[in-house]
Formats: structure tokens, C-alpha cells, sequence
């Protein structure tokens, strides 16, 4: 615990010095600089200004101070906010530790400072904004529609994500992730953002009404009862797995019991 | 498997099975029976094989499970065939899966769902004609191994054991065309391995191909195909096959484990009727049994999931059923070799993996009976099976196999275990590329090692019997543990057994110069391949030995406090 907790000072430590040393430098420069980028920083609202302060504690490390990104983390500039939301809200951002893939985490960070973040995020460059909730509500589909999301998640999904939205794995220990219980408004940003391997799926490629399909599909398979327990919805590896197991096995042990049962019940 | 004798020799008659004595029509019968008996003398017919005799060993029961979900397989196969309809014309979907609403499908897929949701007791019996297809080859695959680990293949069963390699490699057949039949994106995508499995074949591939699917993939006949291979051509087949399997089986009569009053001339166990037939007959309700159970609790191949077969979709996890597993992951870890000579392609990637591993697989198989009798120079007939220690090449080479088949196996699961154990997809591949060459050998001196350590196991029981648990202290303090002589029984059991000894090479030629061929003579290879299956036994007791170190026991070891 101890160790944990001082490695995180000392990491913290560095980035905060050359915070401190880039704030003095800003205000130099703020003071002698053009009118216009005076203008645009005194522009910044309450809530960007929040949210750099956040991230300068928080992802500077990894992504630089103003986001234009390290040896430790991509530039975030032009990602937009609904990246940011994305990545906090299913809490793979902040990075815990370097590694192929942020895995997802319980969020621990309240919604306010995920929307400051992403203000300012978006602040860096324009890029795909948080969506109203319109743009991906799936409540009124009909099965028609429903059932062409399944189509459009089987085009476009399914050889990642695997068709039952169980995850499936990727090259060099990567992996697509399950996509059971993932908020509506997380799957539209996904598609958006594009994370990791994932390619973006721009409003060009599949507009918003077919995100709600594939929303609502996803959502409907969930709620869909399985024809027995769903042995993990894996497929035929774990199909045979269960033959063997259960079958095989169980048959075996009643052989065994048939076998030495005849030998007395003569 | 077997460590003891069988627990039932003691207990067991011993049935002698001789022809009985022909008897005249028997009277008890009622009418009908009288009426059959009097045209095609069905009681006498009846009578010899009724008093057949079938050992006791649960091993012997893992043939039955085969035959029993095959049966199953009828049953619910023909219910399938009621509703199923094997074609390709495309329709638009308005059956009561409402997440499939208004798709465009095939009847075949349509057809499926609507066994699945909307004929009554349809989605029980789809799960279980599939969990039955998936018992049946795990029954023959351990039913195999049984017959392999016992030596039950030797002479004079030899032809059965190659109807038995029949029988896998058609169900095998049979089971790939019946996944294909849903054409479910998991079907089209295993249609389309196997399209192009067929295509790498080189310079027949691609016109074999235009043959069986009538034109390029997909086509619109395959499905009709299958369907015609699926519900008739292969169960009869199989059908036929498992009858003469079957008939051999009765004729050449069951073998049996060592043990005492078990001789190569009688088969200790009970008569066919009424306790065999009693115990197969409830056998196969509990194998019925579990089989609902499985289908009516556990979900298999959830089609709806999949959706209807589109060349352009494919979905992460697309596996074939397990008994193709290995196949898929030969496919998988083989690197994407592929040379260009001329015109001509030749996909070494699919067509190695795929056509030589499959085929050297099925002839390794059927030839080995040959082969090991070659190796001994045994011609004998054996109808009491080997304990696997006894034969420690044999038994070596079988977990050697196996060890290579589950590593393949790991290798068509290469995503699944990536993802459930949190590996990387590069990692296992490289790792099975290795341990496939690898493993085989390991497990083949581990397991030669632990079946020689075990027949030195026996040999010291025989010799200085077991040990009896308990510490004896001398007078002037010494500890020593005394050992009880094992039973007369147990010792026949553990010496009964023929040890070979390696076959030595003959002259190569007469002193006239001449060159000698023919049944006698064994080449220098032969020898040494002979010293090599069988040359290092450790040697059982004598019966001089057994005689000598009783006597010693009586002088040496400590009486027993009793
Ligand atoms: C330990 C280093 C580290 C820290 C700390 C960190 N990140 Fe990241 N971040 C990464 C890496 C590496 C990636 C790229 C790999 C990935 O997406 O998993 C990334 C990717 C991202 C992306 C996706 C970029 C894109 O192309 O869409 C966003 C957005 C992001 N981070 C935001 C943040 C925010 C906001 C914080 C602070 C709350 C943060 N990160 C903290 C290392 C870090
Ligand atoms: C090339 C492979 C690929 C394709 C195609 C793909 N994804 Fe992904 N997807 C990924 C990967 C990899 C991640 C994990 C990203 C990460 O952990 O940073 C992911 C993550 C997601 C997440 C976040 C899940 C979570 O746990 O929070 C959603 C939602 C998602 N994908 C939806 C989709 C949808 C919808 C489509 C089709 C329109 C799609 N993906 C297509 C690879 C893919
Ligand atoms: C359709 C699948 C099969 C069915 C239904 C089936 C059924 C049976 C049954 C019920 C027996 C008698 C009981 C027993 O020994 O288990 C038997 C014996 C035998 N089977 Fe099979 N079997 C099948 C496949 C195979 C396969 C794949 C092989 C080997 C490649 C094989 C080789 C043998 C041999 C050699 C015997 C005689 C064993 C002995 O007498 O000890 N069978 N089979």
C-alpha cells in the first residue's frame, strides 16, 4: 500500500513541477502575446478551466500537458469530448498502469469532473461532442428496425465482438470486449470514438438512426430468455466442452455404478 | 483404468460358450411367436444368442453410449425432418423471433427458426439431436481409445476395428454436414472452411469444388446436398456399418480383462438374457435420459444468434463442433505457406493442415493392428485385453497421440482460452507451433516410464507381496514393516501376461548367395523396431521365482502379530 501510494507522488511530482514551471511560462506569455489569444483564453468558461486543471493532475503524465500527448499516451487533440466521456466513463482513462489495452473499470470519477475534462478536451480541437440523448434512443424502434440493427452489428460487429456481443480476442493480447450491460450512450460514443482497435464508425458510414438500431438490437438480445443455460454464449468450443464434461463424464460414472451393481444384483 | 483384477471375477458364473445343444421349437411361446418360429425359426435363432455372454466392465459401456445416441439421433433426426426444409430460396422472415423480423433469409434457416420457436417441443429436440451428435463421437473417440489402451484390435478382431475407423471418420462426415444444414452464419462460415479445405487440394481442388457445390461458393445446391447425405446416404451407411460391428461383436464374442477362470477360451460375465439385456436395456434409457436432460436445460448452437448465413458477415468465436476441432487447429496455427508454380497454387497452409494431417490421422489408425502384430510377430488370437502397463510402447504412442490431438485441439480454441485466460492470441499460437512437436515426445517417455515403474510395481507385489501397514519393532529396536503375501488370484492376474521378446533379424541370405524372403524371415529394421516395441519390458516373475520367495518369506519375515 505504502510503496503504491508513494510511487504515485513521485510520479505525480515531475508533471506537477513542469506544471508549475508551464503556468509561470503561460502567464509570461499571456502578458506578451497577441490580442486574439488573449481573447480565447479569457473565453475558456468555468468548466474548461476546471476540467485542465483536472486534467493536468490527472492525465498530464501520459497525454501532456495540453493534451498534445508523450511517450506514455496519444495526443488528444481533435478526439472530442465524447472520447473523453468514453474513455472515464467506463473508467479505462486514467490509465491504472501501462499495458496493451485499459481494461474497464467501475467509474470512480463523478460526472461533473468527466464533463469539465471533456470540455476542455474538446476545447484542444473539435472532434465528436457528447450526443443528446436523441441521437441513440432505441425506446421506440420497431422490430423491423430492431432487426436491421442485428443485421448492421452482424456487418459490421460480430468479427470483433463475436455475434452474441460475448468478446472475442485480437491479436498481440488484445480483445474486443463483451458488450453485455454497456450503456446505450457508451455504444454510441464507441462507435464514434473508435477505442483502441476499433475502427470509428463515422455519422457518414452509419448515421444515427441505424446507431439506435444497433443500440436497440443489442439491448433486445439481452433480454432474449436462453434455451438452457447459456454455457458462457462462447459457442462450440465450450459445446463440446459441456458434451465431454457432462456427457461423457456423467455417463461414465453411471457405467461404472451399472458395472458393479450387476455383479451383486444377480 | 484396471489397477485391480475385476472385482466380479469371484463372484461371477463362469459360462462356457459353446454352442448349445439344438432344441426343438421351444413350446412356452404364444401365438405370434409360434407363428414367426414355425416360418423362420426365430426361437433357435433366438436361444444361440440370447445365452451370449458379456463381461463386466464399465469401459465395455462407452460402445453402447455410441450406439445409443445414435439411436437418439435417428429418433430425433426424423422428428427434425418433419418441419426442416432444405433449400436455399431466399424469404423474408415473419415467424415469432422478433429480432429477426423482416430479414431476408433462406427456407432452410427459416425453417430452422421455426422448429426452434414455433413447433412445439422443436427447440428441446433440435438441442437434443445436437447434444446427441456431439455424445456420439465423444462415445466412439473414448470407445476408441478403450479398444486402443486394451489391445482389443489384435487378432481376431482386426476387421472390427477398421469398421470402427469407418464408423469415425463418416460420423465425423455426418456431423459436418449436419451443422451445415441450418445455414446459420456459423454454418455458411464452416461450409466455407471446407470450401476452401477442398480448394487447396492441388490441381483437383477448385474443379472437386465446382463439383460438390455446383458451381462457385455458396450456390444455391449445397444445402439440398448436405441434406440428402445428411438424412440418408450416412445414417445408412452407419447404420450398416454399426450392424456388421455389432455382429462381429456377438460373433467373435466380448473380450475380457485378465483374471482368474478367464482364459483365452471363455468369457467370464453374464448371459446376454436377461441380465446383460436388463442392464443395456436400462442403459439406454439413462443414456436417453441425460440426454433430454442436456437438451432441455443446457442451450446449443443458438442459431438466432447467428443469423442467416451472409458471405460478407463473420463473427468472432466461429468454431466447428469439437470433433473437427483439431482440424481447425492445425488450420490455425500452420503458418500461411503457399508456393506458385506456373499456373498452379498450392496452398500449403490449408491443404497440409487440412488433407495430409486428416489422412495420415485415418491411416495411422486403421493400419496399426497390422503394424503391431508386425512389430511382435504375434499371429495369435487374443481375446484377453492387455492392461495398458503391459504394453508400454503401445500405451506410450496412444497418450503420445492424444497429447498431439488435444494440443491441435487447444490450437482450434486459440481465441477462446486468449480471451477466458487472459493470453495473448500470438503467444498461444507460437506456443502450440512448438509444443505440438514437442509434447507428443514428452508425453511418450513419461508415459513409457510410468507403465515400466508399474510393471515393477507388480512384480515386487507378486514377489514380496504387500505391504501390511503395520510397524513391527524388533528386540534390540529395530523397525521393520512386514509384508502378507498376495492372494493366488491376484498373482495370476498380474503374471498371466505374454512379454515378447524382440524378433532377431534372420539371414538376409541362403549360403548360396540367394536372396530369403518370405513369412519367416525378419530384416535388420524389423529387428530393431521390434527391440525397440517391445524390448524393455520388465521381465514378470517365473513361477520359480514366486515358489523361491515364498520360501524365503517364511524364514525372514516376522510373523504377524495377531
Ligand atoms: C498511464 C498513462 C495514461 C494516463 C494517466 C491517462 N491515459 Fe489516456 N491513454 C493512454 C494510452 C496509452 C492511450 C491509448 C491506448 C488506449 O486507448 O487504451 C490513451 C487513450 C486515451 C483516449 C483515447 C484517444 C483516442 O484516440 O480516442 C482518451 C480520450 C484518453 N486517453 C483520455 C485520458 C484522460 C481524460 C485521462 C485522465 C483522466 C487519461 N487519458 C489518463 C494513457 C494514459
Ligand atoms: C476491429 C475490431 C472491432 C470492430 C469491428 C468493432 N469493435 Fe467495438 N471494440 C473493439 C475493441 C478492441 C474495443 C475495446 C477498446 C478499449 O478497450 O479501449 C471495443 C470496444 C467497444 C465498446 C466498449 C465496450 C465497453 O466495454 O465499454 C463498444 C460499446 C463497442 N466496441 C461497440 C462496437 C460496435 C457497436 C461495433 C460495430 C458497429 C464495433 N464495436 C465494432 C474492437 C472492435
Ligand atoms: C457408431 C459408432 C460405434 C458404435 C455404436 C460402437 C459400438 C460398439 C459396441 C456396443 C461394442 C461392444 C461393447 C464395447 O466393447 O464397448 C463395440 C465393440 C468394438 N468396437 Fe465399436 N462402436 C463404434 C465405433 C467404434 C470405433 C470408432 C472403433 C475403433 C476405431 C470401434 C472398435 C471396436 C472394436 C474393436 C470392438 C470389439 C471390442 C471388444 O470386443 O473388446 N468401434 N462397439
Amino acid at each position: 500500500m505504502r510503496s503504491g501510494s508513494s510511487r504515485r507522488r513521485h510520479k505525480a511530482a515531475r508533471p506537477f513541477a513542469v506544471a508549475l514551471a508551464l503556468v509561470l511560462m503561460g502567464a509570461l506569455y499571456a502578458v506578451l502575446s497577441p490580442a486574439t489569444q488573449v481573447a480565447a483564453d479569457t473565453g475558456m468558461s468555468a468548466q474548461v478551466a476546471e476540467g485542465k486543471g483536472l486534467f493536468q493532475v490527472t492525465c498530464s503524465s501520459c497525454h501532456g500537458l495540453n493534451g498534445e500527448g508523450s511517450s506514455q499516451g496519444p495526443s488528444l487533440i481533435g478526439v472530442g469530448a465524447a472520447s473523453v466521456d468514453f474513455q472515464m466513463s467506463t473508467n479505462r482513462m486514467p490509465m491504472a498502469r501501462p499495458g496493451q489495452q485499459a481494461p474497464r473499470r467501475p467509474v470512480t470519477y463523478t460526472a461533473e469532473e468527466i464533463a469539465a475534462i471533456a470540455a476542455f478536451v474538446q476545447s484542444l480541437g473539435p472532434g465528436p461532442a457528447i450526443p443528446p440523448s436523441s441521437a441513440y434512443d432505441a425506446s421506440n424502434l420497431d422490430a423491423e428496425a430492431i432487426a436491421r440493427g442485428g443485421e448492421l452489428f452482424r456487418s459490421n460487429c460480430s468479427a470483433c465482438h463475436q455475434a452474441a456481443a460475448s468478446g472475442g480476442a485480437l491479436p498481440n493480447g488484445k480483445y474486443a470486449p463483451s458488450l453485455h450491460g454497456v450503456e446505450p450512450l457508451h455504444i454510441y460514443e464507441a462507435m464514434r470514438t473508435g477505442p483502441q482497435q476499433m475502427p470509428v464508425f463515422s455519422a457518414g458510414a452509419i448515421p444515427d438512426e441505424d446507431v439506435a438500431s444497433i443500440i436497440g438490437y443489442l439491448k433486445e438480445l439481452e433480454q432474449q430468455p436462453s434455451a438452457g443455460f447459456s454455457l458462457g454464449g462462447l459457442g462450440p468450443v465450450t459445446e463440446g466442452f459441456f458434451g465431454w464434461v457432462v456427457g461423457i463424464g456423467g455417463l461414465c460414472l453411471v457405467a461404472v455404478w451399472i458395472a458393479s451393481r450387476g455383479a451383486r444384483a444377480k | 483404468m484396471m489397477a485391480k483384477p475385476a472385482a466380479t471375477a469371484e463372484q461371477a458364473e463362469v459360462l462356457e460358450t459353446h454352442a448349445p445343444a439344438p432344441a426343438g421349437p421351444v413350446k412356452k411361446l404364444g401365438g405370434p411367436a409360434i407363428w414367426f418360429d414355425e416360418r423362420i425359426g426365430l426361437a433357435k435363432l433366438g436361444k444361440a444368442s440370447l445365452r451370449k455372454v458379456f463381461p463386466d466392465h464399465w469401459s465395455f459401456l462407452l460402445g453402447e453410449i455410441a450406439l445409443y445416441s445414435f439411436i437418439v439421433l435417428l429418433l430425433t433426426g426424423l422428428f427434425l425432418t418433419i418441419w426442416f426444409k432444405p433449400s436455399m430460396g431466399e424469404v423474408e422472415y415473419h415467424g415469432s423471433y422478433q429480432l429477426m423480423r423482416g430479414l431476408a433469409m433462406s427456407q432452410a434457416f427459416e425453417s430452422t427458426l421455426q422448429i426452434s420457436f414455433d413447433v412445439r417441443g422443436g427447440m428441446l429436440v433440435r438441442q437434443i439431436h445436437h447434444w446427441a451428435a456431439i455424445l456420439f463421437m465423444a462415445a466412439m473417440t473414448a470407445h476408441m481409445l478403450r479398444v486402443f489402451f486394451t489391445g482389443a484390435f489384435r487378432k481376431p478382431r482386426e476387421l472390427n476395428w477398421l469398421i470402427g475407423v469407418g464408423l469415425l471418420s463418416l460420423g465425423m462426415i455426418a456431423g459436418m454436414t449436419g451443422y451445415s444444414l441450418p445455414d446459420d452464419l456459423l454454418s455458411g462460415t464452416g461450409l466455407r472452411f471446407t470450401d476452401g479445405a477442398i480448394r487447396a487440394v492441388p490441381i483437383v481442388g477448385t474443379w472437386v469444388e465446382f463439383f460438390i457445390f455446383d458451381g462457385e461458393f455458396p450456390g444455391d445446391a449445397i444445402i439440398a446436398r448436405f441434406y440428402m447425405a445428411h438424412i440418408l446416404l450416412l445414417p445408412a451407411i452407419l447404420l450398416g456399418l454399426i450392424a456388421a460391428h455389432m455382429a462381429l461383436v456377438v460373433y467373435h464374442k466380448h473380450t475380457q480383462f485378465p483374471g482368474p477362470g478367464r482364459t483365452e477360451k471363455n468369457v467370464v460375465g453374464y448371459p446376454l438374457f436377461p441380465v446383460y439385456a436388463a442392464k443395456a436395456g436400462g442403459f439406454f434409457f439413462i443414456v436417453f435420459g441425460v440426454l433430454i436432460l442436456m437438451g432441455a436445460t443446457m442451450s446449443i448452437n443458438q442459431v438466432w444468434l447467428y443469423g442467416p448465413y451472409n458471405p460478407a458477415q463473420v463473427t468472432a468465436g466461429s468454431q466447428p463442433d469439437w470433433y473437427m476441432g483439431w482440424v481447425e487447429g492445425a488450420v490455425r496455427i500452420m503458418p500461411g505457406w503457399e508456393s506458385h508454380w506456373g499456373p498452379t497454387t498450392w496452398s500449403w497452409n490449408v491443404f497440409v493442415p487440412f488433407a495430409i494431417l486428416m489422412g495420415i490421422f485415418y491411416t495411422a489408425l486403421g493400419i496399426w493392428p497390422f503394424v503391431e502384430s508386425w512389430l511382435t510377430g504375434d499371429k495369435r488370437p487374443h481375446h484377453i485385453l492387455d492392461r495398458p502397463r503391459n504394453a508400454p510402447t503401445r500405451t506410450a504412442l496412444g497418450v503420445a497421440g492424444m497429447t498431439f490431438y488435444g494440443l491441435l485441439w487447444a490450437g482450434g480454441g486459440n481465441d477462446i482460452l486468449a480471451t477466458q485466460f487472459s493470453l495473448s492470441l500470438n503467444s498461444v499460437t507460437w506456443f502450440l507451433r512448438f509444443a505440438v512437436f514437442v509434447g507428443p515426445v514428452i508425453a511418450f517417455l513419461v508415459t513409457k516410464r510410468m507403465c515400466l515403474s508399474l510393471q515393477r510395481a507388480d512384480r515386487e507385489r507378486v514377489l514380496h507381496g504387500s505391504e501390511s501397514g503395520i510397524l513391527v519393532r524388533s528386540q534390540i529396536g529395530g523397525y521393520s514393516e512386514p509384508h502378507v503375501p498376495i492372494s493366488v488370484d491376484e498373482a495370476f492376474t498380474l503374471t498371466q501376461h505374454r512379454q515378447y521378446t524382440p524378433l532377431e533379424a534372420t539371414p538376409t541370405e541362403d549360403e548360396h548367395g540367394v536372396k530369403l524372403k518370405g513369412p519367416g524371415t525378419v530384416s535388420g529394421l524389423r529387428a530393431k523396431l521390434s527391440a525397440w516395441y517391445s524390448g524393455y519390458d520388465v521381465a514378470k516373475p517365473t513361477a520359480a521365482q514366486i515358489a523361491e520367495s515364498h520360501h524365503h518369506g517364511d524364514e525372514d519375515t516376522p510373523a504377524l502379530p495377531h
